[in-house]
């Protein structure tokens, strides 16, 4: 392992993390997030896992953050949103939250260093082992997270609809359009039904 | 280790500051991305595919996460018109 | 017959029980029949009773009818269970009379009133009580019994509730007998934790057995029936009540607070004597007490102006006379005094009702006047009821039984010439204040005009105690004047004779010559006052010193004053600085702990999804700090 590589890749991820959360514009935290997944991809690599390393570059900095730039072109803020945030963002809101982190971190790294960690072992773990592993003990892992995902499209197929952006299928899916509006749309439906469960 | 602990603490943070949903949920990536590289530095450490395994379904959750917050996020926007977290606490008392 | 025993208490409270449930949907005659035929059935089997025991008296002397065991606790196993020995049987006969003959007039003299059946449901139940009382072998039924008649008094007081101040009365009624009972009580637990048994006969017995004479035990536990007794007789310091329990009706009066209730202390300690005996330094506070009571009330009789309270401090003094008696030992003559006492004080209170009523319910003898030809019943009752109570010689009760107490309380062993005096100027005062009632009633201009003439039911009674309390002294007249000692020895098998001292100044003739002139100059000192010369009444009123003792007497000596200032204001200033109950504030304050707590915990639950981040981080960060030290 690499162990200069690691360092730099380190303190790379540690900054770009540092940026994200404090920028007011949404798309440039975004960019800095995307610069820190890969940062840790090189990490990953470091590791000796290339496979998730490239996982890493493909669905998290490839997918993910593309989708969340999406989300935020369709909401089209505006210079006015910035200007909220940085009225909402101030100093002294962080000193809660920054307190909370550094105990956390604390803790954990005293967990860490009283822990049974011995160096890494220096060997590459190939897609091959991981393919087996997947197909072998964690087969039911794949076939749950593959009803996930199910979910997951269905779910933002669903939640995403929203009557203006589909015009010409109201009389299909009347239904839908006079729950959005009498109920207000899935939203209220669903803090509904997390009352009603509560 | 001790990255993934510093980072998985710099989203917290993040989540804890910002009011903003999309910065929450960008908070929540961090810091399911931090967990991911725990996971696989252990399983580096054991010599052991596990770890990749489980940060390959924590990959999957997340993305399926990313969407449905996603979509969430946008009926809320046209629901109360802004962004802010405190705009949904109606089910406060 | 003795087995009827039973029925005595039980017949009024049967009648009291149908009386108070279906009484008052039936009409008034059936509810009078039901009231006054129950006590006059409880009359008959009284008679019945003594004629069976005049002619065969049991074995011993008295007679006990059990009923049943009514708790059995390790050792305290009272029973429900009646005794019947002379003293017993003479109060159950008079008693009963006296009520019968009250019920009757009452029938008559409550027609007008909306709580008819609950007048005689009231009454039956006090008949009751009062039976119970008198009949009961164990202290703790006659504490029964004692607690009854201070609940009717109280009901009764208070009957005509509508008015706030009759409601008062009857609490200040029974608040007053309350501190009395608490001390009896105690008394009882005494004896009770003492000599293991509250059986009147073997209670006695045990304390006659295991205390000697003065000890200190012995003198406690009577000086607490002695409190008892105080409060329930209206006497010094607890006579506070009877004045005020004149707000109730006058048959009310006559029968509770004259003839039997008011006499249930004398009862008790009669009864508990051989206690008494025991313990010479009570038995003194006895007597001193009431001597002390009959000069005090005596004196406040003279000045006041309401017919009825005139009386009331009358039975007071009365009573006090009862008292002097059993504390000089002389315990029949004391019984002799409640008998002829119950006889012309009923009567007198019949016939004030009588006026009363006729002069549409105007209590204040000075707007009354001339009723000697439109009252003619009600003048010769007070006349003869009025002379029977200064104790007009020869002829009336009230000289016999008044002078058998004077002549004992000098002549006793435990009696002494103070206590002689203190009766004597006692006599003067009764017969200054009743014949100064009667002056001012029934002699003078008239004022007020009669409109209600009485019926049958109201003059036979009357008529029928006016012979009573002539004829009623004659079953013991002393040796000078006949020698007729039947009470006495009749008595004599439940009270023992009083010790006489050998060697006295004066005979008992003597004693009743003087108070044959005390007497008189009472007498004649009203007729100059309040008949012949009335400006010398009036010029002495209005005297400076007079007006001060006037006003003094005039309000029981000071005596409401004194509790007023003593107890009322500060129960009520504590009472008032605890509004806001402040041993309550600790209850208060958890309530208000609970609210503010539910205040602080309710801010966290605002909804904002960033509060509950921090709540779980916060969460997290304690768990791990808990598992990395421990």
């Amino acid at each position: 392992m690499n162990v200069i590589a690691f360092y730099i890749a380190a303190a790379i991820a540690v900054v770009t993390t540092v940026l994200v959360i404090t920028r007011k514009n949404a798309v440039q935290a975004l960019l800095y997030l995307a610069i820190s997944l890969i940062s840790v991809a090189v990490i990953f690599y470091d590791l000796g896992a290339p496979f998730i390393a490239v996982l890493e570059v493909i669905i998290y900095a490839g997918s993910i953050i593309v989708l969340f730039i999406f989300v935020i072109m369709m909401l089209n803020l505006g210079q006015r949103a910035t200007l909220a945030e940085a009225k909402l963002l101030q100093p002294r809101m962080w000193i809660g939250p920054a307190l909370l982190a550094a105990i956390l971190v604390a803790e954990l790294v005293y967990l860490l260093a009283r822990g049974n960690t011995g160096a890494p072992a220096a060997h590459v773990i190939s897609p091959k082992q991981v393919g087996l592993a997947l197909y072998g003990p964690y087969l039911i892992g794949v076939e749950l997270s593959s009803m996930l995902l199910m979910a997951a499209l269905v779910g933002a197929y669903h939640l995403g609809w929203h009557k203006q952006s589909k015009p010409e299928t109201q009389d299909v899916h009347r239904e839908y359009a006079t729950s959005l509006d009498t109920g207000g749309g899935p939203v209220r439906a669903g803090s509904g039904r997390t009352a009603g469960a509560a | 280790m001790t990255l993934a602990a510093v980072l998985f603490a710099l989203g917290v943070a993040g989540l804890l500051v910002r009011r903003n949903l999309l910065f929450i949920l960008m908070s929540i990536e961090v810091m399911l991305n931090a967990a991911g590289l725990a996971f696989v530095a252990v399983g580096a450490r054991w010599a052991q595919a596990d770890g990749q395994v489980m940060f390959i379904f924590i990959l999957a959750m997340a993305a399926s996460e990313v969407s449905v917050g996603l979509a969430l996020v946008l009926q809320l926007y046209h629901q109360f018109e802004s962004l802010d977290a405190d705009a949904a606490s109606q089910m406060k008392g | 017959m003795f087995e009827l025993l039973f029925l005595v208490p039980i017949i009024p409270f049967a009648s009291f029980i149908w009386l108070a449930t279906v009484g008052s949907r039936t009409s008034r005659n059936a509810v009078a029949a039901v009231g006054v035929g129950s006590i006059a059935a409880c009359t008959a089997i009284s008679l019945l009773i003594t004629a069976s025991y005049l002619a065969a008296p049991p074995a011993g002397g008295a007679y006990i009818q059990v009923l049943w065991r009514w708790i059995a606790v390790d050792s305290f196993m009272p029973q429900i269970s009646f005794y019947l020995d002379t003293l017993s049987l003479i109060m159950m006969l008079v008693v009963s009379f006296v009520s019968f003959i009250i019920h009757l007039y009452s029938a008559e003299f409550m027609l007008e009133d909306e709580g008819y059946s609950r007048f005689f449901a009231y009454m039956n139940l006090f008949v009751a009580s009062m039976m119970t009382l008198l009949l009961a072998n164990n202290l703790l039924f006659l504490y029964l019994g004692w607690e009854g008649v201070g609940l009717c008094s109280y009901l009764l007081i208070g009957f005509w509730y509508q008015d706030n101040a009759n409601g008062t009365a009857a609490q200040k009624a029974f608040i007053v007998t309350r501190v009395g009972d608490t001390a009896f009580a105690i008394g009882l637990f005494l004896l009770f934790s003492h000599l293991g048994t509250l059986d009147i006969q073997e209670l006695m017995h045990r304390a006659a057995q295991q205390w000697p004479i003065g000890s200190s035990l012995a003198v406690v536990a009577s000086a607490l029936l002695l409190g008892g007794a105080v409060g329930k007789s209206a006497q010094l310091p607890l006579q506070t009540w009877l004045p005020d329990a004149m707000a109730g009706p006058t048959p009310t009066s006559a029968l509770i607070h004259a003839a039997t209730m008011v006499t249930a202390g004398v009862y008790l300690i009669a009864r508990t004597h051989v206690l008494f005996s025991l313990a010479p330094p009570t038995q003194l506070a006895v007597a001193v007490v009431g001597a002390a009571t009959l000069l005090l009330a005596g004196c406040s009789a003279v000045v006041q102006s309401d017919i009825k309270r005139v009386l009331a401090y009358s039975t007071i003094s009365q009573i006090g006379y009862m008292f002097l008696a059993l504390g000089v030992g002389a315990w029949s003559a004391a019984i002799f005094h409640f008998m002829t006492h119950a006889f012309f004080k009923a009567l007198l209170f019949l016939v004030a009702g009588m006026v009363i009523q006729a002069l549409h319910e105007e209590h204040d003898i000075f707007r009354m006047g001339g009723l000697r030809k439109d009252l003619p019943y009600a003048f010769w009752g007070f006349v003869i009821g009025g002379s029977a109570l200064a104790g007009l010689p020869l002829i009336t009760a009230g000289f016999y039984s008044k002078d058998l107490i004077l002549w004992q309380t000098w002549s006793s062993s435990q009696g002494s010439p103070v206590l002689w005096i203190a009766g004597m100027v006692g006599v003067l005062l009764t017969s200054l204040y009743i014949y100064r009632l009667i002056f001012l009633v029934f002699y003078g201009e008239k004022q007020m005009e009669v409109s209600h003439r009485p019926g049958w039911r109201i003059k036979l009674p009357i008529v029928v105690l006016c012979v009573l309390a002539i004829v009623g002294g004659f079953v013991n007249i002393p040796k000078a004047l006949g020698n007729v000692p039947a009470f006495t020895n009749l008595l004599h098998s439940a009270l023992p004779q009083a010790a006489e001292r050998q060697g006295t100044a004066i005979t008992e003739t003597l004693s009743e010559g003087i108070a044959a002139i005390s007497f008189a100059l009472g007498l004649a000192l009203a007729y100059l006052l309040f008949l012949k010369k009335q400006s010398l009444a009036e010029s002495m009123a209005s005297a400076a010193l007079g007006r001060a003792i006037h006003r003094f007497w005039f309000a029981d000596w000071g005596m409401d004053w004194l509790y007023d200032h003593l107890f009322v204001r500060p129960v009520l200033w504590f009472a008032n600085v605890d509004r806001n109950d402040f041993i309550d504030s600790f209850y208060i304050g958890l309530a208000r702990l609970n609210e503010l707590t539910w205040r602080a915990l309710r801010t966290t639950e605002n909804g904002r999804i960033g509060w509950y981040a921090a709540g779980i981080t916060a969460g997290t960060v304690v768990f791990l700090a808990i598992v990395l030290w421990t």
